[in-house]
């Protein structure tokens, strides 16, 4: 148990995929798991003669993530090719972004458990992403799919300003919370539409320079950059320890065995030949149409849990709930609205909406009850016109018919009643049916007013307003 | 600077290029040859050129994301030299990382 | 079978005889294809064509015709036969770029350019012969063998789009394309005795251009006289939404401009031509610089106002050259790796399939130039050798501005050091590489220049170069145009 002595230091280089409905030199369509190589056309396939042309939309996307990352984004960056063969990658070059890319020196606020930690973003850049070499589908050969070989990306590099891996995994999750918030992408390291390696090094706790740094690659989830942080940070501290040095190397983490392997590839042999990709211009990008991206960003993560709690009064666990995803945080917030009972529109949002939508599978914003007719079911609560109970019922009829709340209590009698006449006559009946208990009851023994109020819900057929029927038997009580 | 036989054995694996042990030197004192022409340029001032930053650039143009892909008049099985179930077939790796082995420059 | 003799008829007069109905666009492609097999412009002979495919140039001859009837007119190119350079992509024909490890490829869609060609009536009946991957003056570092020059067998037809400018030469079409990354339209034009252009960088879409240099690469017309360079030009320049390099700006009616001035007396009055004392250096063949000189003449008595003029930056043209065109190479040909398309060599592992692809693909000048540019490129090397290239490339470029900024119209100079050079007689790579040396400098700075023929050395043509500033194709044509008609048919014998 050495580690003590030495202090972790963590970079992280994060890809993102950019929600285009095409790539990002061609029109060819981004969609997943579509027949292999059936999106590609002769530009992805790198067929000769054939020309980049830049999307729009992926810059707008990149630049919105730029922006939300506290970035600088360059009124002028350069697109470079870096060349490499591989046989997923086409041209035989990705076209990416080298010494001027889009944008620099951002920081993202990270909740580390015991305050907040500042974690800097060095660069956001652009870049389009390679094919897949299936290894395992055919017994002699590799088989490639360049579906996916040019969808855009953009790649987020940190600082080394990660000291745990507690901090690395809640770095990312708080990046990829804003990228939801930004809906830039659709962030699923399953689906490989974000993917991360790591620069790790140890170093002696106090000392000023960083350790040799080794890469690790090939994690596919949040949790397993964790364990092989953790992993490599032992087997870096325990090689310091006997006074060995770290070399500088690739690992390839396996989360089935928990461990990591050395690549094979050769380290220092890599040599992209970076240059100014002369098929296209520079990407220029003026204040007017910046001015619209910026408008484009909408309320952040950090910035909308402060709004809520300060608005809504919620604890900091309901908050963390409710803002966790960007569409239930905008739903959980219209019903709070429209109903006007915030803390009653976290309950049902949590609760009975966060279950429905789980148990269809539908995305939220299929969800067929909408906001406003939630809003609508709390306020008949809270106007005592149904009861908690009724709700429920209501609620779940919501969900199967999409019809407003009013409508299913109206059709199913569960508006209650908070008549006097009409509770009076069923407490008289109630009464009058049992005459020790009212006996007792009107003499003084209070205790028996649930059981009362029991008997006459169950007289009204679950319709009267319990309220009302408390406050009615409680002056009767006193009367006698 | 010269370039020297281990120079050009790098930059063929780099490239992707078998030579021939017997062609080497004759490569070596090729480049070698050309590349003396350029040492003309080491000589030459460019600092009015390196230090002007400030030139206008035109912003390269920018496709909507909805323009479709461009058509292909031929399939790709009419080209690929060996494609199956779709897939461009190449001499098989076991693992990506194999593959990132035999591969990377 | 004997048909028409359409070999002098340049190619506007030709389109429009098929165009008001005298020729069928048949007859127009009948005749070219006979002129191919007398000439023998196929690989036994003069290898000036590497595919043809006569059927299909006749059934495009055809479905123009019926086009031609419904529509009742037939577009500025009606049934012209064009030969178009293999490094171009074309529907129907093999797109090779002269080399082995394209053999057998056909495009699944074709260039921009040739496209346009189409769209106004033209018919492709030939894939010209080049050097690999344009790479070469003398189109003789072809996979296909050495192409021959139609005026003297013995020589070369210059590169790298020796095959087009052999074919408009040859009689066989009056109008070809070639590409250009170093003079590869021009100096192999001033060889065979015919007119050729490089655009202004950007004026024309390279999309379906097989890059070679994607910064210097420019498609271009070659044509018997200017008035048909100047139409092909037209035809083939514009923006194109495939191509982020090519210019948005409008194009010039060229022809309007220059064809009014044939009737005036003193056509280039008030132009100022520059003749820039580097261009005529002491290793210059007399007999050219006798031509230039009587060409000059003619432009002062046309009224142009000739002024002498120094570009420095001149003699740095051909190292920056070597620099810049094998890097962009380097990385522009990895994608021939025979995973997608083209030759592959069958191997068990994946690293030698690369290897062994690649080298038995590419032939002796393409290997050497990839090796150049991926060393120029390699770590350590980058900034003494390709930034510092491009540097010295603004300095190259400020010498045009300059010269044009000061008054000048357009620059005055030889095409090429000298005639057409014996087939085998360079085998130094340094010593071809310096046949572009006038040429080359338009293209690092992205400037219009064009050749026309004025007059014969030892009976071998003589090019004349005209260099326009950035987007002024107009005024180099009303230049060409002037000097040609004042040349004669002298130009020519
Ligand atoms: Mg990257
Ligand atoms: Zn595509």
């Amino acid at each position: 148990m050495t580690q003590g002595k030495y202090e972790m230091v963590v970079g992280l280089e994060v890809h993102v995929q950019l929600k285009t409905r095409s790539k990002a030199f061609c029109g060819c369509s981004t969609r997943f798991g579509d027949p292999p190589n059936t999106n590609t056309c002769p530009i992805c396939l790198a067929l000769p003669g054939a020309l980049p042309v830049l999307n729009e939309k992926a810059v707008e996307l990149a630049a919105r993530a730029a922006l939300a990352l506290g970035c600088t984004l360059h009124p002028v960056s350069v697109f470079a090719r870096k060349n490499y063969f591989y046989p997923d990658l086409p041209k035989g070059y990705q076209i990416s972004q080298f010494d001027k890319p889009l944008a620099t020196a951002g920081s993202v606020k990270v909740d580390v458990g015991d305050g907040e930690k500042s974690i800097g973003v060095t660069r956001v850049h652009m870049e389009e992403d390679a094919g897949k070499s299936l290894h395992d589908r055919y017994p002699s050969a590799t088989a490639i799919d360049l579906n996916r070989a040019g969808v855009p990306l953009i790649e987020i590099v940190s600082e080394p300003d990660m000291r745990s891996s507690k901090e690395a995994g809640a770095y990312l999750r708080t990046l990829r919370q804003i990228l939801q918030y930004l809906a830039v992408s659709d962030v699923s390291m399953e689906e490989g539409s974000l993917r991360v390696d790591a620069n790790v090094s140890a170093r002696p706790v106090g000392q000023k320079e960083l350790g040799t740094k080794t890469e690790m690659k090939n994690m596919n989830s949040f949790s397993g950059v964790e364990r092989a942080l953790e992993y490599e940070f032992a087997r870096q501290c325990a090689l310091l320890d006997r006074g060995e040095q770290v070399s500088q190397q690739t690992l390839l983490w396996d989360a089935a065995k928990g461990e990591a392997r050395v690549s094979r590839t050769k380290e220092g042999s890599h040599d992209y030949r970076y240059f100014p990709e002369p098929d296209l211009l520079p990407l220029v990008l003026h204040s007017e149409w910046l001015a619209g991206i910026k408008a484009s960003v909408p309320e952040l993560p950090a910035d909308r849990k402060k709004r809520f709690t300060d608005e809504y009064k919620l604890g900091n666990e309901d908050i963390e709930k409710l803002t966790a995803l960007p569409l239930l945080s905008d739903y959980f917030e219209a019903a709070a609205r429209i109903s006007g009972e915030p803390k009653g529109a976290a309950n049902w949002v949590m609760g009975d909406v966060q279950a429905a939508i789980n148990a269809s599978g539908v995305p939220i914003s299929e969800f067929r009850v909408r906001p406003a007719d939630l809003g609508q079911l709390i306020k008949l609560v809270a106007d005592g016109l149904v009861s908690r109970s009724a709700a429920k019922v209501i609620f779940g009829q919501m969900v199967e018919t999409g019809k407003p709340a009013a409508q299913i209590a109206h059709d199913l009698s569960l508006v209650q009643v908070g008549d006097d006449g009409a509770i009076t006559g069923w407490i008289d009946e109630v009464l009058a049916e049992h005459p020790e208990e009212a006996k007792r009851y009107l003499a003084g023994e209070k205790k028996l007013q649930g059981v009362l109020v029991g008997f006459v819900m169950k007289k009204s057929a679950g319709k009267a307003d319990p309220k009302r029927v408390n406050q009615l038997l409680t002056s009767r009580a006193g009367a006698g | 600077m010269a370039v020297t036989q281990a120079d050009v054995i790098h930059v063929a694996e780099l490239a992707r290029l078998a030579l021939p042990a017997e062609r080497l030197d004759h490569l070596v004192s090729e480049l070698n040859g050309i590349l003396a022409h350029m040492d003309v340029l080491e000589k030459t001032d460019t600092s009015a050129i390196d230090s002007n930053v400030s030139v206008p650039v035109d912003s390269t143009p920018l496709r909507s994301d909805s323009s479709g892909p461009l058509p292909m008049l031929t399939s790709r099985e009419s080209f690929a030299p060996s494609i199956r179930d779709g897939f461009f077939i190449v001499p098989r790796l076991a693992t990506h990382e194999d593959a990132a082995a035999d591969t990377a420059p | 079978m004997t048909f028409p003799d359409f070999s002098r008829l340049s190619a506007t007069a030709l389109a429009a005889k098929v165009d008001g109905g005298n020729v069928s666009p048949l007859d127009s492609i009948n005749a070219s294809l006979a002129r191919a097999r007398e000439a023998g412009a196929g690989r036994e002979s003069l290898n000036l064509i590497l595919w043809s495919n006569e059927q299909l140039a006749r059934r495009d001859a055809a479905s123009l015709a019926e086009g031609m009837n419904r529509a009742g007119k037939g577009g500025r190119l009606a049934g012209i036969p064009i030969a178009v350079k293999d490094n171009l992509a074309t529907l129907g024909l093999p797109t090779t770029c002269a080399s082995k490890i394209l053999a057998g490829y056909v495009s699944p869609y074709e260039a921009t350019a040739v496209a346009r060609l189409r769209e106004e009536g033209a018919i492709v009946v030939a894939k010209t012969n080049m050097d690999e991957f344009a790479m070469g003056s003398s189109t003789e570092n072809s996979a296909y063998g050495p192409a021959r020059n139609p005026i003297d067998l013995r020589r070369v037809p210059g590169g790298s789009s020796g095959g087009s400018a052999g074919a408009v030469a040859a009689g066989i079409v009056p109008l070809a394309l070639g590409s250009e990354t170093g003079g590869s339209v021009r100096q192999p034009a001033a060889f065979c005795g015919v007119v050729g252009v490089k655009p202004t960088y950007g004026r024309v879409s390279r999309f379906g251009l097989v890059a070679f240099a994607s910064s210097l690469d420019q498609i271009g017309p070659i044509a018997r006289n200017v008035d048909d360079a100047a139409l092909a030009l037209e035809i083939i320049s514009g923006v194109d939404p495939n191509d982020s390099t090519c210019s948005s700006r409008k194009v010039d009616t060229y022809r309007d401009e220059f064809l009014p001035l044939a009737t005036s007396a003193e056509p280039l009055d008030g132009m100022t031509i520059g003749v820039p004392e580097e261009y005529f250096p002491e290793m210059l063949d007399p007999g050219i610089r006798a031509l230039c000189e009587r060409s000059i003449d003619l432009l002062k008595s046309l009224g142009a106002k000739v002024v002498d003029v120094k570009m420095p930056n001149t003699a740095l043209a051909i190292p920056v050259y070597y620099i810049i065109a094998p890097a962009e190479a380097s990385s522009n040909l990895a994608r021939f790796d025979g995973v997608r398309y083209g030759a592959r060599a069958e191997t068990a592992a994946l690293r030698d399939m690369y290897a062994e692809t690649r080298s038995k693909g590419f032939g002796d000048e393409v290997t050497r130039r990839i090796l150049l540019g991926t060393y120029v490129l390699s770590a350590g090397y980058y900034d003494a050798y390709y930034r510092k290239a491009q540097s010295v490339r603004g300095l190259i470029t400020r010498d045009f501005r300059d010269a044009f900024g000061r008054g000048i119209d357009a620059l005055f100079t030889p095409t090429t050091p000298t005639t057409a050079f014996a087939i085998g007689a360079l085998t130094d790579p340094y010593e071809m590489y310096m046949s572009d040396i006038f040429t080359v400098t338009a293209n690092l700075a992205g400037v219009p220049a064009m050749s026309l023929p004025i007059g014969r050395v030892g009976g071998l043509p003589v090019g004349g170069q005209i260099i326009a500033s950035h987007f002024c194709e107009s005024t180099m044509f009303r230049v060409a145009y002037a000097l040609e008609a004042a040349l004669g048919g002298e130009a020519h014998q």
